[in-house]
């Protein structure tokens, strides 16, 4: 490229990077602080909200609550969105479009009128039976799974947009049956697709709080749940010790992944 | 595994579960909304006349023109270096986008509360160093909210500007720089009107996200500067009047459905040519 940006534009673009990744150095020295409340260690180190999350056994209990949500919302909505693209790609209806439609409604709609959304149907369910009901786990596992559903559609419709769709008809004229042909012939070109969706989902139901907020109390208390109500009225340092570690996975992830596979420009060119 | 005979019934399990989980129960709270707390239009009235719910339709309207604005501006300049700057930049930038982009929003809004709060960073920092003597207020009030969106959506306006700028081609730049335009005037009046549907497209995308935005305000605006989204959740479980929570949802609904309606009628000539 020849046409570089100026001087001038890599100060601003400067500035709002370093507006982007304050707030998430700004979390570490406030971990530190030795004192009950949000404030700068002044002097001292402690390292006591970092015990506080071991100590407290909520913390463990939020842990494991979001991760087995995460999973089983994650394989549900990825389960149901694969079928579902596949069964647009084969067809290829010419109401296409409508089907997608009602299929992202949960992504494009506003967040709080799904929560609101959901919250009427887990009260309507709590009516009926106390699994899949208001603040149980099962019923936040549904609701997730509805919220990012839409997300898995998208990466796999994207994945099975670049299968050559000959290759799937010679399956058919030499005679092998619609299972076989999604088995053997297209599942195995867009199994990359299949297993970032599962990954994304998991991500997007592991951070989930709009819709959590509105159908869980005091028992299916998830992990982002737990930090908004240390969050709300008086701010806990744990949860400055809690986002360390978080914002550290997310880095070593990403560091990991753009210096293995190189930026993704890198690899377009 | 039964065999499947029908491909149609792939597409069965998930319009199921969306109409079941999804469209019906929608259809549940907007008949929430002319039926509590008596049958009738009157929260609606309610909704569209009340001095209060007024003045949060309009504080939210004006916070999302502010945001959208101060995202496209930002998103723009970072996304310019990320696109068109060498390679070192390209990566750096990378780094800055992504990385916010894959935290929880939790996460961030408690980063800018340890930065702006009373005794937080920024205020602890400016009183040692003498430039305050009583904290300045930067949270729990509108321009906490204001910082806190405008933080979370410059990722999400990145990608679509991104794509719009790399559709550029460079040989009109270079033939503007030819004709002997300056740097600036190359940028103002061949870089940014053939980048403009991408700008207006983010720009959407930014509005529609903003106007249903509940984490952030609720965090960083304390309960001084509430938006609609937070309104429906108070009036839902804090003051509960959920016939008039109901309808402030099926009007924003209605709102987002008009705007992304705009969307696609933006993106489809655009999508022919």
């Amino acid at each position: 490229m020849i046409t570089r940006p100026g001087l001038l534009a890599v100060c601003v673009a400067a500035l709002v990077a370093v507006f982007l990744l304050m707030p998430l150095i700004a979390v570490i020295p406030v971990s530190f602080t030795p004192t009950r409340y949000l404030s700068m260690p002044d002097g001292e180190w402690s390292l006591r909200h970092y015990q506080a999350l071991i100590d407290n056994p909520a913390w463990a209990k939020g842990l494991g609550l979001s991760i087995g949500i995460g999973v089983v919302s994650a394989v549900l909505a990825t389960s149901l969105a694969l079928a579902f693209s596949l069964g647009i790609w084969i067809l290829q209806p010419r109401f296409a479009g409508l089907l997608l439609g009602i299929a992202l409604l949960p992504m494009v709609a506003p967040p709080v009128v799904s929560a609101l959304t959901l919250y009427f149907f887990l009260i309507t369910l709590s009516k009926f039976n106390d699994f899949v009901a208001y603040d149980t786990w099962a019923g936040v596992a549904l609701a997730h799974s509805v919220m990012i559903a839409p997300y898995a559609v998208v990466l796999i419709t994207v994945a099975l947009a670049q299968v050559d769709r000959r290759i799937d008809l010679a399956a058919r004229g030499m005679g092998a049956t619609l299972g076989r042909r999604i088995r053997q012939v297209i599942l195995p070109s867009i199994r990359f697709g299949v297993l970032s969706a599962l990954l994304l989902t998991f991500v997007l139901s592991w951070e989930e709080i709009g819709v959590t907020l509105f159908i869980t109390s005091v028992d299916a208390v998830t992990l982002p749940r737990l930090m908004w109500m240390g969050l709300r009225d008086n701010i806990d340092p744990a949860i400055a010790a809690i986002s360390v570690l978080l914002i550290g996975i997310v880095v070593i992830v990403i560091l990991g992944k753009t210096l293995w596979l190189g930026s993704s420009e890198a690899k377009a060119k | 595994m039964p065999r499947l005979s029908r491909p149609a019934l792939l597409l069965v399990p998930l319009l199921g579960f969306m109409v079941l989980t999804y469209l019906v129960p929608f259809l549940g709270v907007a008949a929430w909304s002319v039926t509590l707390p008596e049958p009738g239009l009157t929260q609606y009235q309610t909704a569209l006349t009340d001095p209060l719910v007024l003045s949060v339709f309009l504080r939210t309207f004006r916070i999302c023109l502010i945001v959208t604005f101060a995202t496209i501006c930002a998103s723009y300049m970072i996304t310019l270096l990320w696109v068109r700057g060498s390679r070192m930049q390209r990566l750096v930038i990378e780094l800055c986008i992504l990385i916010p982009f894959w935290i929880s929003v939790l996460t961030r809004a408690f980063g800018w509360l340890a930065l702006l709060s009373n005794k937080g960073i920024l205020n602890t920092w400016a009183q040692n160093l003498g430039f305050l003597t009583e904290p300045l207020t930067l949270v729990r009030n509108e321009f906490g909210v204001i910082v806190g969106m405008v933080h979370f959506l410059i990722p999400f306006a990145a990608f679509p500007l991104a794509s719009a700028m790399r559709a550029v081609d460079e040989r009109v730049l270079l033939a503007a720089r030819g004709m002997g335009a300056s740097r600036t005037r190359v940028f103002a009046q061949v870089f940014v009107p053939m980048t403009a549907p991408g700008i207006l497209g983010a720009a959407l995308v930014v509005f529609v996200f903003a106007l249903g935005f509940f984490v952030t305000p609720a965090l960083l605006g304390g309960g001084r500067s509430v938006m609609a989204a937070e309104l429906i959740y108070l009036r839902i479980f804090q003051s509960p009047n959920w016939g008039l929570g109901a309808a402030i949802s099926v009007i924003l609904m209605v709102a987002v459905g008009g705007l992304l309606a705009l969307l696609m009628r933006q993106a489809r000539p655009a999508g022919a040519r």
